[in-house]
């Protein structure tokens, strides 16, 4: 009985007594829900481009994040006074290097396998991750990096405001999340769904063969999605970089993307934003409220059960093109 | 529109010619020594028992394969190597044996796709869908319904074309490839595992298509008393090598062909 009043009465009791701790809550949960969902997106770029799912999105955070950081500490030691204009240049010359790596990728990597099966892709995409670690810590060092956030404007500080009987403390770097991830998925959506390129990106993730067949360049086209795939990474890197650490464990925040697809369906932009959502709010909740019963701590993997759940019930996600097949 | 740098073809003379070519892959040869032609106009068949060389003949074509030997002229313009996007750039369309569509996408965004390479708009205004782009997309649509009237697809627009049943899928299929307005249309077995109904309706398509927009066709198929009707010259591979080429009637009566399909006695 006791056990039952904990699970479904109590919370709600809390929500409701406390509803300042229950928005505080659900805006954290929103918040690391719209970053999940930018990492997510990354994911979606390329599986809608190639049928593939690139292993290598988390590590291109990180290596967005480090080259960044890179760049603008070397352009310090060679003398560049105005610390604004360094960091402003050290993301350009990423944005350059994302480039660069895009090139890369299409040439070394996915041109030698047109028309293998997926597999084999994904197989790649994990030799890519343990380059780009290999790489990283090569040129960068391994040791963790404070992002550059105040050389980028990025807000600081926080907002007390007065609601619910209560104070709620919005952080600004991540109202700043928040409306970027939406001016990046916003954009996105609207490129893939009406530009002539859009349609060719989908075109090629049907069929290589056909897409060839109809004078569209595969080359081009995987080099505009990793393209894409690395400015997503820049602005996750960044993001994630300030809220925390730039280090190689940052990575990992990369397999949370798993759930929100799942939830979201591989296929699309919004689903990416809905899923991550819906696991940011779910895991804070769960921890909060739910947590102390379990002995805390489920916040790491109560999205993977979230993921689960989803699975049972549409197994090509909220969003996802339906799963056709004619037998 | 055209390719950069081929030159107009009048009707009647070569539009496309092969000259030798040899394909093979590691030590299976899968052409030797052809050459034929295909003159701007016609309806050409390519026919030959199973693994005669066919579908790498149009994969040469069309740029997917690169022959170890000999030349591919189209329009009065040589190339070495040819990529598929040159191709499609340049006029050439095609159809495939086991239907290659975008299955994921509705029948119209299927056709739409044909006509890539005609859109031009920048990028900005197509995001925007204003101005010039959203002009260019209404003409572009406009093109791509006539296709839709032409081959009396119009319910199934809205479809995801991989729910389609087979014989739609081929027709959608074609409808891309006349969305590219080609100078020259490989089909690919364009009658493969249809029923007799469907032939029909394919043949009449086919006709149609070279009689209403005067689109060169060259075409492999299976179905002889479809190939007889509908093609103005045949040439016919075995084993890689041409062993005739004319006229339905003259191909009919080639004591190598007849050997070709029937088999000899040894």
């Amino acid at each position: 009985m006791d056990l039952l009043y904990k699970v479904f009465i109590d919370p709600f009791v809390q929500m409701g007594t406390a509803p300042d701790l229950l928005v505080q809550t659900m805006w954290e949960g929103l918040v690391a829900g719209v970053l999940y969902a930018l990492i997510a997106l990354g994911f979606v770029l390329i599986f809608k481009a190639s049928g593939v799912f690139n292993f290598a999105q988390g590590i291109m955070v990180v290596f967005a994040a480090l080259t960044l950081v890179g760049i603008y500490t070397l352009l310090r030691n060679w003398g560049l006074q105005q610390s604004n204009l360094a960091a402003f240049l050290a993301l350009g010359l990423t944005i350059a290097v994302m480039f660069v790596l895009a090139v890369g990728v299409e040439r070394l990597v996915l041109r030698p396998l047109v028309n293998q099966p997926d597999i084999i892709l994904f197989m790649a995409t994990f030799g890519l991750t343990y380059f780009l670690i290999g790489l990283g810590e090569l040129v960068f060092g391994g040791e963790p990096k404070v992002m550059i956030a105040n050389e980028l404007y990025l807000p600081k500080g926080a907002i007390d405001i007065k609601m619910l009987g209560g104070f709620v403390q919005f952080q600004k770097i991540d109202i700043a999340a928040a409306i970027i991830a939406s001016i990046m998925v916003a954009s996105l959506g609207i490129f893939f769904q009406r530009t002539r390129i859009g349609r060719a990106l989908r075109a090629v993730a049907d069929s290589h063969r056909a897409a060839l067949s109809v004078g569209i360049s595969l080359e081009q086209v995987w080099i505009i999605v990793w393209f894409a795939a690395g400015i997503v990474a820049i602005t996750t890197g960044i993001m994630w970089g300030a809220r925390s650490q730039v280090e190689f464990s940052l990575q990992i925040i990369a397999l949370k993307a798993l759930p929100v697809l799942i939830l979201g369906g591989f296929t699309s932009i919004p689903g990416a934003i809905v899923g991550g959502v819906i696991i940011g709010v779910g895991e804070k909740l769960g921890e909060f409220y739910w947590g102390p019963l379990l002995g805390s701590g489920i916040e790491s993997w109560l999205a993977y059960v979230i993921a689960l759940i989803f699975l049972l019930f549409r197994p090509q996600g909220l969003f996802g093109e339906k799963i056709i097949e004619r037998v | 529109m055209r390719a950069p740098g081929g030159t107009d073809v009048a009707v009647g003379d070569v539009l496309l010619s092969v000259k030798n070519v040899s394909l093979s892959f590691g030590g299976v040869k899968a052409i030797s020594d052809v050459s034929f032609d295909i003159r701007k106009g016609e309806i050409r068949a390519i026919i030959g028992p199973n693994g005669a060389g066919k579908t790498s003949m149009l994969n040469v074509i069309n740029g997917f394969y690169h022959p170890q030997q000999g030349r591919v002229t189209f329009k009065n313009q040589t190339r070495s190597e040819m990529r598929p996007y040159e191709a499609a750039y340049g006029g050439i369309a095609r159809t495939f044996q086991n239907v290659a569509l975008f299955r994921g996408m509705t029948a119209l965004d299927n056709i739409m796709a044909g006509r890539t390479l005609k859109m031009h708009s920048n990028l900005f205004w197509q995001m925007l869908r204003y101005g010039p782009a959203m002009r260019e997309e209404v003409e572009h649509r406009r093109r791509v319904e006539e296709i839709i009237d032409f081959l009396k697809i119009q319910e199934i627009r809205r479809v995801p074309v991989g729910r389609l049943p087979y014989g739609l899928q081929k027709r959608v299929e074609l409808g891309r490839a006349l969305a590219m307005e080609p100078d020259l249309l490989l089909l690919d077995e364009p009658m493969a595992g249809m029923n007799m109904e469907e032939k029909e309706d394919m043949s009449r398509y086919v006709l149609d298509v070279n009689d209403h927009y005067g689109t060169t066709i060259a075409l492999i198929e299976h179905d002889m008393g479809v190939v007889m009707d509908l093609s103005d010259r045949v040439v016919v591979l075995d084993h890689g090598i041409k062993i005739a080429d004319g006229t339905p009637d003259e191909v009919k009566r080639n004591q190598s062909v007849i050997d070709a399909y029937l088999g000899v006695a040894h």
